[in-house]
């Protein structure tokens, strides 16, 4: 495939989600796997689909089993039960270096005794590949990640930046069905991670290999992958494109992972096919939701606001009757472009507001302590069962 | 009064910031001086003497005739060292017993090394600790403890008897197999601990990024794990061949009255033929030959520093 059908296939990824079609083949699959450490589950039932071309996050905290994951695909653990498939092949018992794998470690791993080129040649010596080969496909790799200058150095000499794209290029270099990437970005100071997140997601498209790829971050998940699981205890809490998680949480928890949220908790008081009301102890009017909600009345919600949604005014509005929620501004953050206001509610619960800074101000908008109203679309809001 | 005090303590403190260092380093280094350096130029001295019936049993280097001093350097006793072959058989002797013995202790330590490296916390300690265990007796003791081991009526042969495997004792003592034994157990923690320290450093991520690049298990441990614990074989060999080359105790009690090393040949000069120079110029020339691998090792490790290994 030439180098510009790769790049095709790889941004139909997003066009043609091939997760939205059931005909589709995924490349990867884990099929109940469960992964126990003792009597400890570090993963625990999980199934999973990834296809082909995409870069695909596991997001979570510590301790998620987030990694143990992309370690069974690489083969470092075996399940202690459930089935792993890799473009269709089952993976038991298939060691490390019979995989179709490379992993990019998150300390990189890069052998100290060998310069940047023969780390890289590493993996195709194990090969057996001609020398004339090695070299040409050493070279070309080297030149995708900008370090054919530094083909002499060894690790020790090169910045941690530099390190990270020799740790790729090793990785890439053997043609790997699946690359897997533990924390890539993770020894990388803030500016250069940024700048690296875009590189990445370049020579992702321009090689067309499908990443798995393992952070915490969620907003280097959101900004690279195609889609993430967000894992907790060693279980998928949710699996979708950034944006699906990000406006569609299905639970507290994805909600809260995946930026910021404000939770409020109610009863469902009144519905219908076209709205639903909630009411809370914790605010000082119902809660209106322009859609239907799955569940009987009097059973228990979590509103779900993000921040950026909720709007602030400092003039009491006419009609206070639904999503209106007064109290005084007990915090603020002026962030330049944002400012985030933390607003205690006369209930005495705390909610979170980001305003952009689209206008220069004369003097800031709020001070501490000024009574304002915090009000929301009714379309808003998610309605979380759990 | 108080204030006095005061400024003596600051006084003494200050001075401490600035000279304490040296101070630190200092006394190690005037220890070996008086009790190394001193003693071998002493020795080096007796070497260049002819050998009297004296006391001491030496001729001095230095006479004052009439106006100055008469310097007499005698290089008699090492061109004697190369012209007699029993000297120049116990230097090859002890060299190869020495060689051989590290190479096996080597081969011994280096699983037991990379074993504990990779053990878990807690019995990682109690492997350590049994590893270091045996200093806690005295070296002659454990040494003897062989004797009875590899003796005509020791342990050994009482069980190979008793079982019926063997008719006849084997003769394991006064050999040179024994020697063997000895030095490789005596000298054994010697090779595991600075092997353990570089293993135990080494990221287990390097070797699984070898697997994962395809290389076998066998083949990362050659490619990867080897040259990586390199500075720790090092160490380890030249921690057990040079004192086995000098090795006098164990060849004496385990080895039989022909196991050439150069530790009794130095005692017998000393002792029995009381030919002091002789006996001195035996041990420069030893430490000369002993020289040249602890260069070699102190150049290998500069250049691995250079490498920021």
């Amino acid at each position: 495939m030439s180098q510009g059908a790769l790049q095709q296939a790889h941004e139909d990824v997003h066009k043609t989600q091939p997760w939205n079609n059931p005909d589709t083949v995924p490349f990867i699959r884990f099929e109940n796997v469960t992964k126990k450490f003792g009597d400890f589950y570090a993963v625990d039932d999980v199934s999973l689909d990834i296809y082909r071309h995409e870069l695909f996050a596991l997001l979570g905290g510590s301790g998620c089993g987030k990694t143990t994951l992309l370690r069974m695909l690489a083969g470092f653990e075996e399940p202690t039960s459930g089935k792993i498939f890799i473009d269709g092949v089952d993976m038991a018992g298939v060691p490390p270096y019979e995989r179709p794998t490379n992993m990019m470690f998150q300390s990189y791993a890069l052998f100290p005794h060998m310069s940047v080129e023969q780390n890289v040649a590493f993996g195709l010596h194990q090969d057996g590949l001609p020398k004339s080969e090695i070299r040409t496909l050493v070279s070309d790799m080297l030149a995708l990640v900008q370090m054919s200058k530094f083909a002499t150095r060894k690790p020790h000499q090169l910045s941690g930046g530099q390190r990270q794209r020799v740790a790729l290029a090793r990785s890439l270099v053997k043609n790997p069905k699946v690359l897997l990437l533990d924390e890539p970005l993770g020894a990388l100071d803030k500016k250069l991670r940024e700048q690296t997140q875009f590189e990445l997601v370049n020579i992702q498209e321009k090689v067309g290999t499908t990443f798995v790829m393992v952070t915490h971050d969620q907003e280097e998940a959101m900004t690279m992958a195609s889609r993430i699981s967000v894992m907790n205890d060693g279980v998928i809490k949710q699996t979708g494109t950034p944006f699906e998680l990000y406006e569609y949480p299905n639970s507290r928890f994805t909600a809260n992972f995946v930026g910021q949220v404000n939770l409020i908790e109610g009863v469902l008081v009144d519905d219908d096919e076209k709205y639903a009301i909630i009411r809370s102890d914790d605010a000082d009017c119902d809660i209106y939701i322009d859609h239907a909600v799955q569940g009987h009345q009097g059973m228990t919600f979590w509103i779900a606001i993000r921040p950026e949604r909720v709007r602030l005014i400092t003039e009491k509005p006419e009609d206070t009757k639904y999503n209106c929620l007064s109290g005084k501004v007990e915090e603020i953050g002026y962030l330049g472009g944002l400012s985030t206001y933390h607003v205690r509610l006369d209930s005495g619960i705390r909610i979170k507001v980001t305003e952009p800074n689209s206008t220069r101000q004369i003097e800031p908008r709020y001070t501490w302590d000024d009574r304002v109203w915090a009000t929301w679309e009714s379309g808003a809001a998610s309605v979380l069962s759990q | 009064m108080s204030s006095d005090k005061l400024t003596l303590k600051q006084r003494y403190d200050r001075w401490m910031i600035k000279h304490g260092r040296v101070l630190v380093i200092g006394i190690p280094y005037l220890w070996l001086m008086l009790f190394f350096l001193i003693p071998f130029l002493i020795v080096l001295k007796i070497s260049f003497a002819t050998a009297e019936y004296a006391q001491p049993p030496y001729s001095s280097l230095f006479t004052w005739i009439d106006e100055g001093v008469n310097i007499t350097i005698n290089f008699g006793n090492y061109l004697f060292l190369l012209s007699d072959s029993l000297y120049i058989s116990a230097y090859i002797n002890s060299i190869r017993i020495a060689a051989i013995s590290t190479v096996i202790t080597l081969l011994i330590g280096y699983p037991m090394a990379y074993g504990i490296a990779r053990a878990q916390g807690s019995l990682r300690s109690v492997l350590l600790m049994l590893v270091i265990l045996p200093f806690w007796t005295s070296f002659l003791i454990r040494v003897y403890a062989w004797i009875g081991i590899l003796d005509r009526e020791g342990l050994i042969n009482a069980l190979l008897l008793n079982l019926g495997i063997i008719s006849e004792p084997l003769i394991m003592r006064q050999t040179e197999f024994a020697v063997y034994i000895g030095i490789v157990y005596t000298y054994l923690p010697f090779m595991i601990l600075p092997l353990y320290s570089t293993l135990e450093k080494m990221d287990v991520s390097l070797i699984e990024a070898a697997l994962d690049l395809g290389c076998k298990p066998w083949k990362a441990f050659v490619r990867v794990t080897l040259p990586l614990s390199m500075p720790g074989i090092l160490a380890g060999s030249l921690l057990v061949f040079i004192p086995s080359v000098g090795e006098f105790v164990i060849p004496e009690l385990l080895g039989g009255p022909n196991t050439l090393m150069i530790g009794r040949t130095l005692w017998n000069e000393f002792f029995a033929n009381r030919d002091w120079p002789i006996a001195s110029s035996v041990a420069i020339a030893m430490l000369v030959f002993l020289v040249v691998p602890i260069m070699w090792f102190q150049h290998i490790q500069a250049k691995q520093a250079e490498n920021g290994q």
